[in-house]
């Protein structure tokens, strides 16, 4: 019991790094899915066919094969250009927190996307159309109207996500990264007592997941706002 | 990109192929088997009944898979009772049967939270209706509630087929050898990432396809009744918009 106190801290600064994994992927999930909505929902017919293959192949392939392929093989492909294009010759390590909030981020933006072209869909068009007729930009319709507007919509799917791409985050221990879970796999060999470690690790996920979901609950009367509840 | 190291070691794509195929077929048939009485037990009111149930699938619904298999895998293995039992069963030192309890349990408790859901959206009136033609508690379940209820967890429940399918890619991680475990063989001997994972990558997108698919026509068949009616009655009905 005494080592595990002792060996807390050092748990929780995986914590740290397991959260700053999550928030920063979801950055990326998010900016990628506006990006896949929007090119879902364009007129342009080669927009929707990368993003139909895109949100079709990612979901359908497991993460942690994505995320193989995208360590081992990033890995590779970086060093090749380094050497063929710029001929250097030194060996480059791929970031391990670079490549698990990438692969993580391109994988939940598939999902965010499919999430934000339902809500973009159920925004009224007579909105947008009021604000073109104010004289708002393109840009400015889509920041001032439709982002708000469709906000109430998205955010259970972008709730239900954010809760799945936490637990994802567990993945990047095994391309290395050495945050809560590959640290309680430290913890553990070393104490020879691997359960409790892991246990301490699942309570703190459950922590996470049960403050998202409050905060989620928050938010999401933030911007029903206005929306009367049958 | 050479592929010929996959052609050359199909055996080994093969038996994860088989070991995948295994651990998802089974866990999920486990799984369901187990989250049946539970969905029930969790529709209680008695909060001694649901309390427990509520526990097991907030504490599976709200970890990481992976996280879950090591607790198992490392931890249950751990266990002096399990190391003694071990010197007899030696199956039970076969990573196997761990990801196996582990892949189960994680099932259960979100197929336990789908048909939950869908046993609370069962109409009233259809259990009033079987208690007034005098069904007991139990012929109520297995006559209307669950039948009616299993129809409306189609779609959710196909979703978690497909998750419990990706999720399987993690016995890899505990030296199984699956598909993907196949795959981390021959990219760490090849050094090959690509063909490796694109490949396994393929074989799992085209599962997924067939998944899809297969659920496509169970919908067809269970929602028979909920079809728009235009083949029966001859000629072509415009749906109103």
């Amino acid at each position: 019991m005494d080592e595990l106190f002792e060996r807390l801290p050092f748990i929780l600064d995986g914590a740290v790094i397991t959260v700053a994994v999550s928030l920063v992927s979801a950055v990326v999930a998010l900016v990628l899915g506006l990006l896949t909505a929007t090119a879902k929902l364009s007129r342009s017919r080669l927009a929707r066919a990368v993003a139909t293959v895109y949100t079709t192949v990612i979901r359908g392939v497991p993460d942690l094969v994505l995320m193989l392929l995208i360590f081992f093989g990033g890995q590779l492909l970086v060093n090749h250009i380094a050497y063929e294009w710029f001929g250097y010759e030194d060996y480059i390590d791929v970031n391990a927190f670079i490549a698990g909030t990438l692969t993580i981020g391109f994988i939940f933006g598939a999902y965010m996307g499919e999430t934000f072209r339902g809500a973009i869909l159920s925004v009224p068009v007579g909105l947008l159309e009021a604000g073109y007729a104010y004289g708002m930009s393109k840009r400015q319709v889509f920041f001032r109207i439709l982002i708000p507007q469709m906000m109430r919509h998205a955010l259970p799917g972008i709730g239900n996500n954010w809760l799945v791409l936490m637990k994802t985050t567990a993945l990047v221990a095994i391309i290395g990264l050495n945050e809560m879970v590959f640290r309680a796999g430290q913890s553990g060999g070393a104490t020879r007592e691997p359960f409790v470690y892991y246990l301490v690790v699942a309570v703190i996920f459950l922590i996470f997941t049960t403050v998202s979901i409050l905060g989620l609950r928050l938010a999401e009367k933030h911007y029903s706002a206005g929306v009367r509840r049958a | 990109m050479d592929f010929s190291p996959i052609f050359e070691n199909y055996p080994l794509f093969l038996e994860g192929l088989v070991n995948t195929t295994k651990l998802v077929v089974s866990a999920l048939a486990i799984g369901l088997l187990i989250a049946v009485p539970l969905a029930i037990l969790r529709t209680s009111r008695n909060p001694l009944v649901n309390g427990p149930v509520w526990a097991f699938t907030y504490f599976f619904r709200g970890t990481p898979l992976l996280v879950q298999i090591f607790m198992i895998y490392y931890g249950l293995g751990q266990l002096q009772f399990v190391i003694e039992l071990s010197q007899d069963w030696t199956f039970l030192r076969d990573a196997y049967w761990y990801a196996l309890l582990a892949f189960t349990l994680n099932t259960a408790a979100y197929t336990t939270e789908i048909i939950r859901g869908a046993i609370e959206g069962t109409p009233y009136g259809e259990v009033e209706a079987a208690r007034a033609c005098g069904m007991s508690k139990s012929q109520t379940y297995r006559r209307v509630i669950l039948p009616s209820a299993f129809r409306r967890a189609l779609p959710a429940y196909s979703n978690e087929v497909i998750f419990m399918l990706h999720g399987s890619v993690l016995a890899s991680v505990i030296t199984i050898v699956d598909l993907l475990g196949a795959a981390r063989i021959i990219n760490s001997r090849y050094l090959a990432p690509y063909e490796a994972f694109l490949s396994v990558a393929a074989i799992y997108l085209c599962f997924t396809f067939l998944i899809v698919g297969g659920f496509k026509l169970l919908e067809n068949r269970w929602f028979a009744h909920l079809r728009p009616r235009e083949q029966t009655t001859g000629k072509k009905q415009t749906q109103p918009a």
